[in-house]
């Protein structure tokens, strides 16, 4: 009864939230005594064995190409089958849109008890109970999960993604029924180059302190040097400074990067909601009186236009950048 | 065309969180509720939009919620909607919520399902997916664009690093996010008309709940800010780098 694990993918490339799954679900099979098991929809440019260094051993893979698009209804119809095939008890995705758009369709096919957005592993030691992140991340609930089936969706950054010795999964070609799709796709614009935002390990995000659109340039130019994603608070995304998605808070995206850099942003309690389980908070901020700053770890109190350039220079000679 | 929004109530964005009960239950006392702010902004405001280009369309509205969160309903019936449904019930399983949903929408025919893209309390995001999976219809998770023509629907929704514009015959159910709507804040004829739009209770039909809360945790409190002076990003960077050990 191993753990299977939903592994998803963007145009054939494995993402780092189903890495993070992969690593999180061996270890939930490792602590109940059983082996991990992948299951992949579409088709994959990258080396799925390679996976095998997450702690799975093998990978059901369906590879055909009508399900390069996400039809959560008949996704869910494969690992349904799958959850059958392999007898599965516990089923782990990426608190992702995929896992959010999957999951729950799952859990009411298998009338299997759903927690999502888990930061810890289960916790065993009476019933199933899993830690998650509840009120946007202004608490944590421990949920039991009363059923013998049990999914759960793991939160971005919650859980490293941790490699272990090179080890290889082996690919099996699971054989599924497919049911046509209902959801037909008309076309795809995938956001170019840039480092999803749910996912950044560091986030670079403005105010409306920084003015207007014409002020971002400093914010992307210190993104790029971190390798970071760039965030907006909501007034800036409702003037359309910025685009919708780089919306955080706690009616726009929640995320917990390892470090989360506001520069211009007065730290209201719906912004902090969706980014104060980032690990570490740098706040720049001409108001000392700014609340961010009793969320922050580091702060400077001054004016942004003049701090941030400095900082990019620093970074620089940090990154040995010319 | 019938449409069916889903609305729950959550606490006001600036409540305090706090529990009591040996951490077992959210503090209620003195908390201000809110329509959960996906469902408000994005799911009742796209469905009125919708209604008000097609005047035959009816519109209703369902919460599974105690007597309580009857004010929260007559403020959604003051933005828009003809009608709204309470089933009578207190729950925070998001299954036992679906079951209940799913029974009003399959009695209802409706053509539309529209839900939040989650609630701002309990962070499921699951009940619209298990709405649509209980009913067997398509479901089109994020969305952030919805239009209709005849029985078709063209949606853009939010994938892994991007968006996708799909299309899908009606009955569908959508979880709608930011971009699907603008804020709208009613009129005082809008607040007057829904104090005589019926509210209907129906009592839950049975469903099983899968999970159960045991209790709640606070997270740490942050240890206090280090503040560097204005004039030094450069020892900024160091603590990143050193001590911190983010970049
Ligand atoms: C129901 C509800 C939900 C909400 N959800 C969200 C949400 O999800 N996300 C969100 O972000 N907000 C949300 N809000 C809005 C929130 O309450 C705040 O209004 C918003 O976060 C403020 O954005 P801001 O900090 O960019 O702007 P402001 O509050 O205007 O702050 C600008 C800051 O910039 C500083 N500043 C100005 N000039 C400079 C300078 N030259 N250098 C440095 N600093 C400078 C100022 O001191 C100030 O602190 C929500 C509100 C409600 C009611
Ligand atoms: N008790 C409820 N009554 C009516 N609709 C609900 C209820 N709970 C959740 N919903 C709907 O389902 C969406 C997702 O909720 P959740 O899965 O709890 O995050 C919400 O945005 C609502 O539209």
């Amino acid at each position: 009864m191993p753990v299977l694990i939903f592994i998803d993918q963007s145009e054939g490339h494995i993402k780092k939230a189903s890495l993070e799954a992969l690593s999180y679900g061996s270890q939930v099979a490792a602590q109940a005594g059983t082996v991990a098991e992948g299951i992949v929809l579409g088709s994959v440019k990258d080396d799925l064995s390679a996976l095998g260094q997450y702690g799975i051993q093998k990978i059901h893979h369906v590879s055909d190409q009508q399900l390069d698009h996400v039809d959560a209804q008949v996704f869910t119809g494969i690992i349904a089958q799958a959850v059958q095939a392999t007898g599965a008890k516990i089923v782990v995705f990426a608190n992702n849109a995929d896992g959010k758009a999957i999951a729950p369709r799952l859990s009411a096919r298998l009338k299997a008890a759903l927690v999502s957005g888990a930061v810890a592993l289960p916790d065993t030691t009476n019933g199933f109970v899993v830690k998650k992140s509840v009120f946007s991340g202004k608490a944590f609930a421990h949920v039991a999960l009363n059923t013998d089936i049990k999914i759960i969706t793991l939160n971005a950054n919650a859980f490293p993604a941790a490699a272990s010795a090179e080890a290889k999964a082996t690919i099996i070609s699971f054989n599924a029924t497919i049911d046509a799709t209902k959801v037909k796709s008309i076309s795809v614009n995938k956001v170019k180059g840039e480092v999803p935002l749910s996912e950044a390990e560091v986030v670079v995000s403005g105010g409306r302190g920084l003015k207007g659109p014409e002020n971002w340039g400093m914010v992307e130019e210190l993104a790029k040097l971190l390798g970071a994603a760039t965030a907006c608070s909501r007034p800036v995304a409702d003037t359309h400074w910025r685009p919708h998605h780089e919306h955080v808070g706690q009616t726009g995206l929640a995320i917990a990067p390892n470090l989360y850099i506001a520069i211009g942003i007065s730290g209201a309690i719906q912004h902090l909601a969706g980014v104060n389980r980032s690990k570490t908070i740098v706040v720049i901020n001409k108001d000392p009186e700014a609340p961010f700053f009793k969320a922050a770890d580091y702060g400077i109190v001054g004016d942004a236009f003049e701090i941030v350039p400095k900082l990019i220079e620093e970074v620089k000679k940090l990154k040995g950048v010319a | 065309m019938k449409i069916l929004v889903c609305i729950s109530k959550s606490p006001d964005t600036t409540a305090k969180i706090a529990f009591t009960d040996n951490n077992t239950k959210f503090a209620a006392a003195g908390v201000q509720w809110i329509i959960n702010p996906y469902d408000e902004w994005y799911a009742l405001v796209r469905a009125i939009e919708i209604k008000e280009k097609d005047p035959s369309a009816a519109l209703h509205l369902v919460t599974v919620a105690g007597a309580d969160a009857e004010p929260v309903i007559r403020k959604a019936l003051a933005l828009g909607g003809d009608e709204a449904i309470r089933v009578n019930a207190d729950s925070q399983d998001s299954f036992y919520i679906a079951a209940q949903i799913a029974e009003i929408a399959q009695q209802g025919s409706y053509d539309l399902v529209f839900t939040g893209k989650e609630t701002i309390d309990y962070n499921g995001s699951s009940v619209g997916g298990m709405i649509a999976e209980l009913l067997n219809l398509p479901y089109v998770a994020l969305a952030t664009r919805f239009e209709i023509n005849g029985n078709t629907a063209t949606i853009t929704r939010e994938i892994e690093g991007g968006e996708e514009t799909v299309e899908v015959s009606t009955p569908v159910v959508v979880s709608c996010q930011k971009g699907m709507a603008e804020a709208r804040i009613p009129n005082m004829r809008g607040i007057m008309a829904a104090r005589t739009k019926p509210l209907k209770v129906t009592e839950p039909v049975a469903a099983d709940s899968l999970t159960s809360i045991i209790n709640f945790e606070l997270p740490p409190a942050k240890e206090g800010v280090k503040l560097i002076p204005a004039d030094n990003p450069g020892e900024l960077v160091r603590l990143l780098h050193e001590e911190a050990k983010v970049i």
